[in-house]
């Protein structure tokens, strides 16, 4: 397992990883300071996001609490030509890319299926049935290379997709199918798997007999496991696997070890299943706790984190009252975008659905 | 004068397939088979040789994959043309086609669109092994966001496959295997106005019988037998199961007041119980006996040497217009 910080926050690349310590040493203290403002945001974001399913606001929540390092180093490593295709769990990827995070949480009000620009974001649309964005991304990293955009040795022109899924998610056929696809095209791709230990109530040796970064090697996608609580691992180990992605060396497998500290969303109950003598001891390995102690160590001051937190909650007043903000979307949305092209079965029963709301008039709280 | 030639509908497929391929280079060709082989039914022969490896090429044999890697495709620009080998194999890829092919579009909000197709022979009539002959067309039918159209002739299918190809949404193109090597003249100047659009095949005025793809040639000829015997039936294709094309089926019902709709598939839960519903809706006062549909039964599709017992004949269509009539 690949760790260059440990969980006291000391830095050091063991002998046979010192291919992932160069990307590390290119990193400025600025980077270091924009992973821990970044797994800080993510952090306050989830726990606002809880907070207002709590209090109705939103239908569901879905946490990450606990897998900071994972999303925001690997998304860090991701280039401004390269894309993403995300699970449902991706809050930190997608604050690395500079999603508005309003729109995730439109989604899980009700306000819409997602919705945001996958062309110009190049994160593509969260995907709920599992393993569905995997087969996706795999079809586009295919694209790539029919576009030739792979192994020019421009920078500004090469391109690579990384697809992020869970432990339980490798359980879905498609995972397997995209395996044998990535490797039969030498695809310029990253598979990387947040093992985070629970699909819902079902631990992870439910899903597999073996570690799960062996997963892709019998398809020919070889991979590696990382600490996925190490956000210098996530960085280091996914940037050198999309650069050679890039370069033509075909698919790679990251699988990220990692804990889900809170619920599988706010619907489930985790006592049930797990013990607190597990979560606490994950909790003592938290990955925000473990970059503060190295940032600490390399004379970063109080005052520094003081201010995250004030930006941090600035943030989620803000998302708080956006969130009030959102009202129900126009009765029309949902007809529209089904088709491309006219549809007359959609013109009919929009029409229908709109004479049908008119006939209650103003007195009946119509919309 | 048009440019009319004598074809097969493989070979008015292919021709379509190759026109779609030289015009845009956008357009790919992939499923099991379809490279150096020609598919197993020859629709995709030359392709390959012609267009090379990097536009027409064999899939592995993982129909969930074909559909998720098009889809991808889709994404990145690409027109992919995908075959699924036989109807019966088409499962494999139902959660891709239903819950990503057909929502993605919607779940973008437009930003995406998906113009991918996906070719299905399908239908019985071949004397073959079991999931080698079904009918799956209304569960997709049933699915918002999916096209699905069925040609019955080579003209249809030389212009519809070309404009399934050209549409943004996603098109299911279901294939009537028995009918393959049916000759017929292909028009290759004129194209018919859309892929929606029903055909009336033979103008009548007793009974409408609506049929789609191999269940075309067989009111046909239950139309010729009835002419035989002083009844007139008009024969309309409705080449479209998804969108359905009523004001042309609720015309000729105006006109003739019965309805027979005939199709492979089970009766239950059908595109004929839809058609029956909407036209009972439509056209209430206008019909003069339910309307009757023509189907296989609810059962599997049979062994191989009782498929022409489960098949809709041009005697099960007579029997249903005899029916109709006696009301």
């Amino acid at each position: 397992m690949v760790q260059l910080l440990s969980p006291e926050g000391d830095y050091g690349v063991p002998a046979q990883y010192a291919e992932y310590g160069k990307y590390v040493d290119a990193l400025t203290e600025a980077d270091f300071l924009q992973f821990y403002k970044e797994m800080s945001r993510m952090r306050r974001f989830d726990n606002e996001a809880t907070a207002l399913q709590r209090q109705g606001q939103l239908g569901l929540w879905v946490p990450a609490v606990g897998q900071e390092a994972a999303q925001i180093g690997s998304g860090h490593a991701v280039g401004k030509n390269d894309h993403i295709f995300p699970s449902y769990r991706e809050h930190g990827v997608a604050i690395t890319h500079n999603i508005d995070l309003m729109s995730i949480l439109k989604m899980l009000r009700g306000v819409n299926h997602g919705g945001w620009n996958p062309n110009e974001t190049r994160f593509h649309l969260y995907a709920i049935v599992l393993g569905t964005q995997v087969i996706h991304a795999t079809g586009y990293a295919m694209g790539v290379n029919f576009d030739g955009k792979v192994a020019t040795g421009n920078p500004e022109i090469d391109e690579a997709v990384i697809t992020y899924f869970g432990d339980g998610a490798t359980a879905e056929g498609e995972i397997s199918e995209s395996f044998l696809f990535a490797a039969i095209n030498n695809n310029p791709q990253v598979f990387f798997c947040q093992n985070n230990q629970w699909a819902i109530s079902s631990a992870v040796g439910t899903q597999t007999r073996v570690p799960l970064f062996e997963r892709g090697a019998g398809f020919g996608v070889p991979g590696i496991r990382i600490d996925g609580n190490d956000v210098l691992a996530s960085y280091a180990v996914t940037k050198k696997h999309m650069d050679d992605a890039r370069n033509g060396a075909g698919p790679f497998m990251i699988e990220a070890l990692t804990y889900r500290i809170g619920a599988h969303t706010t619907s489930d109950d985790p006592t049930k299943y797990r013990s607190q003598d597990e979560v606490d001891y994950w909790k003592q390995r938290d990955p925000i706790v473990r970059l503060e102690k190295f940032l600490r160590r390399q004379g970063i001051q109080d005052s520094f984190f003081e201010q995250c937190d004030v930006e941090n909650e600035a943030m989620a007043e803000s998302i708080r009252q956006q969130t009030f903000a959102l009202g129900a979307p126009p009765i029309e949305n949902m007809f529209q975008h089904v088709y491309s092209e006219a549809h007359p079965l959609i013109e009919e029963q929009s029409a229908w659905l709109k004479g049908y709301e008119a006939s209650f008039g103003d007195n009946e709280g119509g919309h | 004068m048009s440019n009319v030639v004598e074809m097969t509908i493989v070979k008015a497929i292919n021709a379509g397939l190759r026109k779609a391929l030289a015009e845009s280079d956008k357009v790919l060709i992939f499923g099991q088979d379809v490279a150096e082989l020609g598919g197993v039914f020859r629709v995709t022969e030359g392709l390959h040789a012609e267009f090379g490896q990097k536009r027409v090429f064999n899939s592995p044999i993982a129909e969930a994959g074909i559909v998720g890697t098009a889809i991808g495709l889709a994404m990145r620009g690409y027109r992919p043309v995908a075959e699924i080998q036989f109807d019966g194999f088409v499962f494999p890829a139902f959660n891709e086609i239903t819950t990503q092919l057909a929502k993605l579009q919607n779940r973008s909000e437009g930003f995406l669109t998906m113009p991918v197709v996906v070719r299905i022979p399908y239908g019985g009539g071949i004397g073959a092994i079991e999931h080698h002959s079904e009918s799956p067309e209304a569960y997709f039918a049933h699915t918002p966001g999916l096209r699905v159209i069925s040609p019955s002739n080579p003209n249809d299918a030389y212009w519809m496959i070309q404009q399934a190809i050209k549409s943004e949404d996603p098109v299911l193109f279901f294939e009537p295997k028995r009918r393959y090597w049916q000759k017929g003249p292909v028009d290759l100047d004129n194209p018919p106005a859309g892929m929606h659009d029903a055909h009336i095949l033979r103008n009548g005025t007793d009974v409408t019988v609506v049929a789609y793809g191999p269940m075309v040639a067989t009111a046909l000829q239950a139309a010729e037998i009835a002419a035989a015997e002083g009844r007139s039936l008009e024969v309309i294709d409705i080449r479209s199961i998804s969108p359905i094309d009523y004001a042309t089926i609720i015309e000729s019902v105006k006109k003739t007041g019965h309805l027979i709709v005939a199709h492979e598939a089970n009766v239950s839960v059908s595109v004929s119980s839809e058609i029956a519903a909407r036209v009972a809706e439509l056209a209430f006062y206008h019909l003069e006996a339910p309307v009757i549909r023509v189907g296989g039964f609810d059962v599997p599709y049979p062994a191989a040497k009782l498929e022409e017992k489960f098949l809709p004949d041009a005697d099960r269509i007579l029997e249903a217009v005899d029916r109709s009539l006696g009301y």
